[in-house]
């Protein structure tokens, strides 16, 4: 297990800037982040602030204007599609707002599109396990809840023992007890698989369970704090 | 089985009727190559190997009477293997089964007992034996007509002499594959037959002992044949030859390559058409599916898929497809190929027609068939692959809507605000739009191109029966005879009308093109045959110069006005000039017609003729039967009315099989097409129609706003495909001609109103279908997804 205090991402004067016609979105204006291994990090800031863009870079899904972004020894915005690709593959795992399962297959075979192709999976039905689904398995997503969907796109983002799991408003489309349930999955990956964790969220409750907290304004990063104390998921309510 | 294979099948499933579509389209594609292209290879092979074990002959030709030294002559000519003198006449025979007279070609067997070429195939019985005067064998077909076999009699008129023969076998020959009697246009084997007898017994009916006046020639490989065919053309010029002629004249093989030619342009021209609409549904189909699936495509390449492994995800699906249809198209061709192979046997008789059903054709078929889904894939799969995953996550931009051509029109017709979206859509995607126009427009153009060959063969019966043929027989003479014969022929009885008409074997020269044919001289003031100017249906005279075949025209290079040189192959080298003064539309072989007069200054003889065209009393016919029977100088009687019916049957035997066959494919192809355009509005648009259902349109309204574009779009395809299918016809009719006959090229509306009929209803079942699934649409679980 990696030593708590090891960087797993470090970015230096990541920029991003969106052109649509003549209009110039600055979504990022050069962040300087550092994230700690097995840490549960949350990103915090106003709609727009350029969470889900700084994420997006990170999990190799979107390229920088400008700027360095390392992911441990590997500098992604070196890297080209087929390294990302191959990033993506070995070190990180995703779980987004809208759960995005495969609507034709099943929560086993959701999660099974991830393990067939990972290097150390675990089997499917154990990353089910993990998130409370074992009474869900053979379900097709439209047969299945909000927040269960999510609790399958969490099983299968962790299926392949990822490094780093990046959540991106995980329980944005839920209530506040679904959402309590999908923060718990999370929470117990991070601690007995020691997942470096970072989930983007709106809701500011959420902070208290974080180890670093990361505050964003305006494309950049205006204040990180770190909790002492953390507060349990169960114990969460918004 | 892996996950993303199980969503391939889930997604089969789930597209299984827009991919039966398009397999059905596919299938027409692979079924028509497999068919055709098999059924040809194996006639090719079948054709080849007859040939060389029959020892087909190279090299034929005719004389009046040719003595049999000749031959040693012939046999000297250089690059000629083997030589065969033999004696060939018409001559009428009296069926026991049948009250109408038939007509034999009688050949001769030679003293050895077998010909050395062109050798017969038993099939029943033996050969006649030497000098027996009874003794007769006879081609299958005809003995299947009349069901004859060894044993069985009938009597024959050699040169006048009514004589009782014996049938003593059954046999094919190389030479009459396709067995075609003089003057008629389709095979008659009920009228029609080859009886071969010993050749010491033809002499000597025939006045032809130690003389011939047929030969054979067979070559040593790799001759050219030119020259030898001019060394005996003037070797028998002395003796009345008609000109030498090869493999490409002779009437069995000519007809033979004819329809090999036409299987080959089938299997060369038609798949193509069917692959490359199956190729389009393909890309129209799995284009929408991966918009449809831009998140799903993001998601599995956030997982770490790489864009190759996505990209083979949705290549497989239409390899699916593709499957399905080189199944089906396996199937189908299959089953055609032993169709087709049943229709071959009735009209080419072969020793054996064995179908081996070739592996290769098979492959080739399937190849064709998964590179076009392939290739209909590769295009939509192009843009997955430039999608990035951040991108392919985040919904797709609204599709903007412009101002243009379109909205000008909805100013000036200030439609409803339904028609408007209509239009809208039509002007938002206008490739698409066309491209979906241009599919159903084949498909009427399908149907046009199938079908038009009935309208021309009913302008070519009116053409040939009605119009230029008015005699109710024609009447044969086994030799040139005086004009004078026609009163002898007037007084036979039932004869109401006798009109003779000379044909003379002769060559046309005009520059360097050469053709040889024959030329019918007749009396401008004949009234029975007529010869028509086909487009404007004037009569022509040739008055003092000579009237050619259109074609005939275009391969010697001439027009009206232009001379052409003409030398006459029963006589000297001598070439006369003679203006050309008018040209015809002619259907069957390549013609030239003068005055009678003309033709005999030029011959330097008293007017004769060859054959009288009658008009006959139908109470009398027995005895005039009986007259021509007794006759010696008629050599076969035809009678107009039984050939037309010949011609007619067979039409009618293919017309209702064609008219379904051609339907089906077009009705698979507008199915295909305007189902899944109209699937995949339904799919892109359920949103919008969803919401307009909930705003209070009525389904009705809400069908009208999704499948009126397809209506508008089938209404413009509809007359271009029509135009489409007449150029399709102009083609096919230039790609048939040869010189044994031509089609007019003639569409009537009838076939251009079924084309459009066919296309129409297609249309309408397709939207039909689509308009059920509006119907019961959801529209709780459309507004839930999220899109
Ligand atoms: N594809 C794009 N094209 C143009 N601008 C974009 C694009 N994606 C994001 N942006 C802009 O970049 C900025 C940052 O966007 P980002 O999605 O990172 O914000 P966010 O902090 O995740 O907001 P939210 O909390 O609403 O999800 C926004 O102003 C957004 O409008
Ligand atoms: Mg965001």
């Amino acid at each position: 297990m990696a030593n708590r205090m090891d960087k797993v991402f470090h970015t230096t004067g990541i920029t991003k800037v969106y052109r649509t016609g003549e209009v110039e979105v600055h979504a990022l204006r050069g962040v300087d982040a550092e994230l700690y291994a097995g840490e549960f990090t949350v990103l915090l800031g106003a709609s727009g602030s350029g969470k889900s863009t700084l994420l997006n870079i990170l999990g190799g899904l979107d390229h920088a204007t400008a700027g360095e972004a390392w992911f441990r020894d590997m500098e992604l915005t070196a890297m080209s599609e087929r390294e990302l690709t191959r990033y993506r593959r070995d070190h990180v795992g995703f779980v987004f707002q809208f759960y995005n399962l495969v609507p034709s297959l099943t929560a086993r075979e959701n999660v099974a599109l991830v393990t067939e192709i990972a290097k150390q999976p675990m089997k499917p039905e154990e990353a089910l396990e993990r998130v409370g689904l074992t009474h869900r398995l053979d379900h097709f997503p439209a047969e299945m809840s909000g927040g269960e969907q999510q609790r399958v796109a969490i099983a299968r983002a962790i299926a392949k023992r990822p490094e780093v799991l990046l959540c991106d408003e995980p329980t944005g489309a839920l209530d506040s007890r679904t959402g309590v349930q999908v923060l718990d999955a999370l929470e117990r990956i991070n601690a007995e698989l020691g997942t470096s964790t970072i989930v983007i969220t709106h809701n500011a409750g959420i902070r208290a369970m974080a180890h670093r907290v990361v505050h964003f304004a305006d494309g950049n990063i205006a204040e990180v704090t770190t909790n002492d104390t953390r507060v349990a998921a169960s114990e969460i309510v918004w | 089985m892996r996950a993303l294979d199980r969503k391939l099948f889930r997604d089969i499933r789930r597209l299984w009727a827009q991919s039966l579509a398009i397999a059905a389209v596919l299938s027409v594609g692979v079924m028509i190559m497999v068919m055709a292209f098999g059924t040809q290879r194996s006639l090719t092979e079948t054709r080849d190997t007859f040939y060389d074990r029959a020892r087909f002959a190279d090299i034929w030709s005719q004389a009046a009477r040719a003595p049999k030294t000749l031959v040693e002559e012939i046999a000297a000519i250089p690059g000629v293997a083997r030589v065969e003198p033999r004696i060939s006449q018409y001559a009428v025979m009296d069926l026991p089964d049948m009250d109408d007279p038939a007509m034999a070609q009688i050949l001769s067997i030679p003293a050895s007992g077998e010909p050395a070429m062109n050798a017969l195939i038993v099939k029943e019985g033996r050969l006649p034996g030497f000098g027996r005067r009874d003794e007769v064998v006879v081609n299958e077909a005809f003995a299947l007509a009349h069901d004859y076999g060894p044993g069985d009699a009938l009597s024959v008129t050699l040169n006048g002499q009514k004589r009782d023969v014996r049938i003593v076998g059954v046999v094919l020959s190389p030479e009459f594959i396709y067995t075609i009697g003089p003057g008629s246009i389709m095979p008659d084997d009920e009228r029609f037959g080859i009886l071969w007898m010993a050749e010491d017994v033809l002499a000597a009916a025939f006045n032809l002992s130690g003389a011939f006046n047929s030969v054979t020639l067979s070559v040593t490989r790799g001759t050219d044949l030119a020259p030898v065919k001019d060394a005996l053309e003037t070797l028998l010029k002395p003796y009345g030859g008609t000109g030498p002629y090869d493999r490409e004249q002779q009437i069995s093989n000519a007809f033979l390559d004819g329809e090999l030619e036409q299987l080959d342009v089938m299997a060369r021209i038609v798949p193509p058409i069917f692959l490359v609409v199956s190729a389009f549904l393909v890309n129209m189909v799995l284009g929408r599916l991966i918009q449809l699936e831009r998140e799903q495509i993001g998601l599995l390449k956030a997982l770490g898929y790489s864009t190759g492994e996505i990209a083979a995800h949705y290549l497989k699906l239409s390899l699916g497809i593709g499957a399905l249809g080189v199944a089906l198209g396996w199937l189908m061709g299959l089953i055609a190929s032993q169709a087709m192979a049943s229709v071959y046997v009735e009209y080419f008789h072969f020793p054996y027609l064995v179908f081996v059903q070739r592996p290769s054709v098979y492959v080739i078929g399937a190849a064709a068939g998964l590179i076009a889904a392939l290739a209909g894939a590769l295009m939509a799969v192009r843009r997955v692959v430039g999608l990035s995953p951040a991108v392919a996550m985040s919904p797709p931009a609204p599709t903007r809507f412009r101002r243009g051509l379109f909205d000008r029109l909805i100013r000036v017709f200030r439609p409803e605000q339904p028609t408007m979206m209509i239009m809208r859509a039509i002007g938002r995607w206008p490739l698409r739009a066309a491209l979906t126009s241009f599919g159903i427009s084949i498909s009427a153009a399908i149907i046009v191109a199938g079908l038009f060959m009935f309208d021309s063969f009913d302008e070519l019966l009116d053409v040939a029966f009605v119009q230029a043929n008015r005699q109710d027989a024609i009447l044969e003479f086994a030799l040139e005879r005086p004009e004078e014969v026609l009163d002898a022929i007037e007084d036979l009885p039932g004869i109401l009308v006798a009109e003779g008409s000379l044909s003379i074997p002769a060559r046309l020269h005009h520059g360097h093109y050469t053709r040889t044919i024959g030329i019918e001289a007749a009396r401008p003031d004949n009234d029975l045959v007529r010869v028509f100017d086909g487009d404007d249906r004037v009569e022509v005279a040739p008055e003092h110069g000579i009237v050619l075949a259109k074609r005939l025209a275009g391969h010697l290079d001439v027009g009206v006005g232009d001379m052409v040189e003409i030398e006459f192959l029963q006589e000297g080298d001598t070439r006369y000039r003679v203006p050309v003064t008018g040209t015809v539309a002619q259907f069957f072989g390549l013609s030239a017609y003068m005055d009678l007069e003309t033709a005999s200054r030029l011959l330097g003889q008293a007017p004769r003729v060859t054959l009288s065209n009658v008009v006959i009393d139908d109470a009398q016919r027995a005895d005039l039967f009986e007259a021509v029977k007794a006759s010696p100088a008629i050599s076969g009687i035809t009678y107009m009315s039984e050939v037309r019916e010949g011609f007619d049957e067979t039409i009618a035997e293919s017309a209702g099989i064609t008219l379904t066959i051609y339907t089906f494919m077009a009705a698979l192809i507008a199915i295909g097409v305007v189902y899944n355009s109209a699937r995949i509005q339904l799919s892109e648009r359920a949103r919008e129609l969803a919401s307009l259902r909930i705003l209070g349109f009525t389904r009705g309204e809400v069908s009208y706003i999704l499948l009126g574009e397809l209506f508008i779009l089938t209404l413009v395809a509809i007359p271009v495909g029509l135009v489409m299918g007449y150029g399709m016809a102009a083609a096919m009719v230039e790609s048939f001609k040869s010189d044994l006959y031509a089609l007019p090229l003639i569409v009537t509306d009838t076939t251009y109103w079924r084309a459009a009929g066919v296309v129409a209803g297609a249309t309408v079942v397709s939207a039909l279908i689509v308009r059920r699934r509006i119907d019961r649409m959801d529209l709780v679980a459309v507004m839930k997804t999220r899109e």
